[in-house]
């Protein structure tokens, strides 16, 4: 046992004496998060807002001033002339521009409809979609608050409710996502790395040469990045709920738990590939090409596994990350309990006894 | 305590061991003495139970390299050819691991490290990455050392070291030989055969011989001259082509040959003149290990192509 406590020691040392394991171990996972939380989202703050009004009354100034403020949109300028629209966005000064005709609130009093031009770069579908989407919805509630008093209802507004997402915020998706990506990469890279430098420096020559038992020097290698793991997992979850703001609206206790099983599965994978290999380099393009590109392309991360072709939906099956990602989205966003994941939990499970004990059997104990 | 007995070895089409047969007396330093690619280090890489031979038996302290591996590794110390310690740990902390890895402590066999790990001591807070080569190998060895081992196999120590580091360890050899530890030492320095109690001289995967250092030079039973002159390189074509001489090899600032029949002095300086040699000096010499190694690889080579 003493043996024990010595290697996890010297393991702890290896990786606080390396300043870039230090670094990919403690800092990347926090910037990774905040990079795809803030920069890379599909999310649309800040967009500015143009406004054609001619009528200039009650109504148009009653929405303007809701859409100002709002988050989503700043007001920049009005806008004196239609024929100048196409020329404000290839100046590229606002993002939407919304055009009001002649006697809004009279027209919308007497024939109980009104009418608004939503204008924006189609170019970017993605972003014109979001942005209409969040003028609408603002444009609704004002509606639906001048119905409140008036006899006649005006109009039937179609409500548009945005399941899960009602703000349509980036980082929803991603989150889950970062989580199976970091937990890959931190244990089943570091790990794999790790026993590859023993193998490339010569000392797992000299550990083999003992009476050491194969067990005791994967799990001594393997303790210390279980702990940072934690750690990792411990810090996107922090930063997710405060700095991201994406409540974890499941059970958290289900949420630590499939979290716990996903990294056990990708130590198991780390000792797998170091197996396999004899330099660090080998083991981080094996890591990097075996296990990062499908936790990126086909876990669901980043292209929806619904609308991929036949054969690669099948190849996602095998992706841990993507059963990890769901049931993640399903505790953390949706809100579910435990009963919902049991696919997953069993799934995940059977993977992770799978590959621990592969990767025990192909331990070797000689060169 | 070690007993080899037809060992051999291939990797892919590379016949690296060829049944190679030899014993190791207990409380004597053997040596495995070979030029690079002999196959040392893959015999050492037997012996030490980390790779399985294709054919052959070895048994180390009476226990089998196959079936008893984990014997073995319980009371054998490696040093292997390469410097083979955490780097970004300190002196005292790759002690400490190597120590905790054999269930044992730095305390318990400190007499046996104590000479050569004093030396290192003031350093004990240094990484051993930052060790001068003298400084590592002490450890490497203290690090081997620090469970007690009843036999030790050393890979290539001195290989890489500084002089006055090499004659220190062979020293240090001597005492822990004296302290009742067998070792097993290979080198491609040749003139290091005669530190050795017995040595084996290997070429090419193949065992050329097995004896005493003494012995080995006793059987040496050709004529061997010096010969030198103004152009050495020349000299080497001119005398590879004599038809009377056997073999010529450069050793340093001479050339040493064997000949088939006897000529004289006189004879092969008459020669030599011819093809424009000048300062042309021939000493009859007496053989050393190296010497001994020539004349064997030829013949091994011949034994082969037969």
């Amino acid at each position: 046992m003493g043996q024990f406590f010595v290697f996890i020691k010297k393991e702890f040392y290896h990786i606080f004496r390396d300043r870039w394991t230090m670094i990919i171990l403690l800092i990347l996972p926090v910037i990774m998060l905040t990079l795809f939380g803030f920069a890379i989202t599909t999310e649309v703050k800040n967009t500015k807002l143009g406004v054609f009004d001619p009528s200039k009354d009650i109504a148009t100034r009653s929405i303007i001033q809701r859409l100002q403020a709002n988050e989503y949109f700043i007001l920049k300028k009005f806008i004196s002339n239609p024929d100048r629209i196409e020329d404000e966005f290839q100046r590229g000064e606002v993002g939407l521009i919304i055009v009001f005709p002649e006697k809004f609130y009279e027209n919308l009093l007497h024939t109980g409809e009104g009418q608004i031009q939503l204008i924006t770069d189609g170019s970017d579908p993605n972003n014109a979609i979001t942005l209409t989407n969040y003028a609408t919805n603002i444009v609704a509630s004002y509606q639906q608050e001048l119905n409140k008093t008036a006899v006649i209802p005006y109009q039937i507004v179609p409500e548009i409710k945005l399941l899960y997402n009602p703000r349509l915020k980036g980082a929803y998706n991603f989150v889950p996502g970062i989580m199976g990506m970091i937990l890959m990469l931190i244990c089943a890279m570091m790990t794999s790395v790790a026993i590859a430098r023993e193998k490339e420096k010569g000392t797992m020559e000299l550990l083999l040469v003992s009476p050491m038992k194969p067990l005791v020097v994967i799990l001594s290698k393997v303790v210390p990045y279980f702990f940072v793991s934690i750690i990792n997992l411990a810090t996107i979850l922090l930063l997710s709920v405060y700095v991201l703001e994406v409540p974890v609206t499941g059970s958290l206790f289900w949420l630590i738990i499939i979290s716990l099983i996903y990294i056990f599965l990708s130590l198991a994978l780390g000792i797998l590939i170091s197996s396999l290999v004899n330099s660090q380099v080998v083991a981080l393009l094996i890591s990097g090409a075996v296990l990062m590109m499908p936790v990126l392309l086909l876990s669901g991360m980043i292209f929806p596994v619904e609308s991929m072709p036949y054969l690669l939906q099948l190849l996602s099956n095998a992706v841990p990350a993507r059963w990890f990602i769901m049931a993640i989205k399903k505790l953390m966003i949706k809100g579910l309990d435990v009963t919902s994941i049991y696919k997953e939990l069993i799934i995940l499970g059977s993977m992770a006894f799978f590959f621990i004990v592969v990767s025990l059997k192909t331990f070797k104990n000689r060169l | 305590m070690v007993k080899v007995e037809n060992i051999s070895k291939k990797y892919g089409k590379v016949q690296a061991l060829n049944n190679i047969t030899f014993n190791v007396d207990k409380g004597e330093i053997f040596g495995l003495i070979g030029p690079d690619g002999s196959g040392k280090t893959t015999l050492f890489r037997i012996l030490t139970t980390l790779l399985i031979a294709d054919s052959g038996i070895a048994k180390v302290d009476g226990y089998d390299v196959v079936k008893d591996y984990r014997e073995i590794r319980k009371i054998i110390g490696y040093m292997p050819g390469r410097f083979s310690l955490y780097q970004d740990l300190t002196v005292k902390e790759n002690l400490e691991v190597f120590a905790s890895i054999f269930n044992t402590s730095i305390e318990e066999n400190y007499y046996l490290i104590k000479d050569i790990y004093s030396q290192i001591e003031p350093y004990k807070n240094r990484y051993a990455g930052a060790l001068s080569g003298g400084m590592k190998q002490k450890l490497a060895l203290s690090c081997a050392l620090i469970h007690k081992p009843v036999l030790l196999f050393l890979d290539e120590p001195t290989t890489g070291v500084d002089p006055v580091s090499r004659k220190e360890l062979w020293g240090m050899l001597k005492k822990l030989k004296e302290d009742g530890i067998s070792i097993i030492v290979s080198t491609a320095y040749m003139d290091e055969a005669g530190l050795c109690d017995r040595v084996a001289l290997m070429s090419k995967g193949y065992c050329l011989s097995v004896d005493t250092p003494k012995n080995i030079i006793q059987k040496y039973d050709k004529i061997l001259w010096s010969v030198s002159s103004n152009n050495m390189s020349k000299l080497l074509k001119d005398l590879k082509i004599h038809s009377e001489i056997e073999s010529c090899f450069a050793f340093g600032d001479t050339h040493h040959i064997t000949l088939k029949n006897r000529i004289t002095f006189n004879e092969l300086h008459n020669y030599l003149m011819k093809l424009g040699h000048n300062e042309i000096e021939i000493k009859t010499i007496s053989p050393g290990i190296e010497d001994c190694f020539m004349d064997l690889a030829l013949k091994g080579a011949d034994d082969a192509s037969n």
